[in-house]
């Protein structure tokens, strides 16, 4: 590429959007399977937590240790353990283990702030605990659990971009394509597709939000800040 | 058994690159990768403190234009740091300048800024404005509120978001590697490259150190910053470390 190369062409998409389009849909996989399992795992460890004080220390002590490692250097302390580094494994429960601290704090904050009277009008009601817990304290958590996934989302979406590095694909194949060919136009493309995606996602999250949870109209509020 | 075979040489190899004194000397040695990892990201913290910390500062303190500025910031968060790397590392005028310094340096500020301007922000805002309403009726000038007042009552957000910028940044300078700024993350893109797992590994262990390191003692600084009478609402212990906000590691 030469030294005065335009900062975007055009027929670099138009040219290249098969790659693109395959690059978004595997960005988009990944980024779905990490917040599904994220869910799956964080919400059963998060009733523990709560459910269980003596359990929040290991908990989240597991959760923030997987949290403060650098996504690259977990790759690569993963890739011996799942067997190889440019694997789904290695990249998912890396992504996975990123999303289960936001996930189970916003959780546990969500069903620790249901108002003591509120429970204590379920059980006056003669709900069971499992039946207040499923009809009274997870409902009113979920404005939480939505704030997480909000914050968990724009999290993964971003991080898969690092995959590229151990050889897998995403968005960050675009990126890494543009640094290796000194081209800024894949570059710009990846970065701009990420964004775009983080935000609709985002609308996405809000939207199930507002029918899942109609009485909390401000998604702001909630937002743990 | 086979796999436990191979789970004790790979231990005992990566034993051997800690052990081997060629990784420990001269400039890819340990000492030195770490001390421009910690070089590149005191830079960028001290960097966005004056830059975040600035606009957070005049925004907090006059009321005004926050939410535009919070919400700039919230959207720049997106922006994947990988891609502004490899972006300034390929600008000509930017590219290898002071060995890469300066490509890693503009992509770790615009991610450390975020943090640090909307804690600074909202910790200004949340002073209470009787106290603020208090002070001025004492006579103090808009520069001495400023300096005496809301600062010392917004610290706990400011360090909560100088603590997540950092953390942050330490993290994406492993990155930096990538585009040729040699720190910790060396050792593991080179590994990961040639397929040697041990290198690999081993560089990645010392990211981590390194992350857990900072992020412990940012928390025991927030503390020792923190005017006593605030200390007791801090949260403590490991939820300290949780996301108050929408973090963006790399």
């Amino acid at each position: 590429m030469g030294a005065a190369q335009p900062f975007f062409q055009w027929s670099y998409v138009t040219g290249q959007w098969s790659q693109i389009s395959s690059d978004l849909l595997q960005h988009i996989s990944l980024s779905l399977l990490a917040l599904g399992i994220g869910l799956c795992l964080s919400i059963p460890l998060a009733l523990l937590a709560w459910r269980y004080r003596v359990l929040r220390p290991p908990v989240f002590g597991f959760a923030s240790t997987l949290y403060i490692i650098p996504s690259l250097a977990l790759f690569a302390i993963l890739g011996p353990i799942t067997g190889y580094v440019a694997s789904y494994p290695t990249a998912e429960v890396a992504l996975v283990g990123y999303t289960l601290l936001i996930l189970i704090w916003n959780t546990v904050a969500g069903l620790d702030a249901v108002p003591q009277d509120t429970r204590e009008a379920a059980t006056a009601m003669g709900y069971s605990r499992l039946a207040a817990l499923v009809r009274v304290d997870l409902p009113l958590a979920l404005p939480f659990v939505f704030a997480g996934l909000r914050v968990a989302a724009a999290t993964v979406i971003g991080l898969v971009t690092v995959t590229a590095l151990i050889g897998l694909g995403g968005l960050g194949r675009q990126i890494t394509y543009g640094f290796n060919i000194g081209y800024y136009t894949p570059i710009i493309v990846g970065l701009v597709l990420s964004v775009v995606l983080a935000a609709l996602c985002d609308l996405l999250i809000v939207a199930v939000q507002r029918l899942a949870v109609p009485w909390s109209r401000s998604s702001r509020r909630a937002r743990v800040r | 058994m086979v796999i436990w075979d191979h789970f004790r040489h790979f231990v005992a190899s990566v034993a051997a690159w800690f052990t081997t004194s060629a990784n420990w000397k001269g400039s890819t040695g340990i000492p030195e990768l770490v001390w421009r990892q910690a070089e590149l990201s005191l830079a960028v913290v001290v960097g966005a403190i004056i830059v975040g910390g600035g606009i957070g500062l005049v925004l907090g303190h006059t009321g005004r234009g926050g939410l535009v500025a919070v919400n700039a910031a919230n959207a720049a968060r997106a922006v994947p740091s990988l891609a502004l790397l490899t972006l300034f590392a390929i600008v000509p005028w930017i590219s290898l300048k002071w060995g890469g310094f300066l490509a890693a340096f503009l992509a770790l500020v615009v991610l450390a800024i975020p943090p640090i301007l909307t804690n600074t922000y909202v910790g200004m805002r949340e002073v209470d404005a009787e106290v603020r309403d208090a002070a001025k009726a004492m006579g103090l000038t808009g520069g001495q509120v400023l300096r005496t007042v809301e600062l010392p009552l917004a610290t706990p957000f400011l360090m909560a978001g100088i603590r997540t910028a950092s953390i942050e940044v330490v993290a994406t300078s492993t990155l930096a590697a990538y585009v040729s700024y040699s720190d910790l993350g060396t050792p593991v893109i080179s590994g990961l490259n040639t397929n040697n797992t041990v290198e690999a590994f081993a560089g990645a262990l010392l990211v981590a150190a390194l992350a857990a390191v900072v992020a412990m003692g940012l928390g025991v600084l927030q503390r020792i910053l923190t005017p006593i009478p605030l200390r007791r609402t801090m949260p403590r212990g490991l939820g300290a470390s949780a996301p108050r906000e929408a973090p963006a590691l790399a």
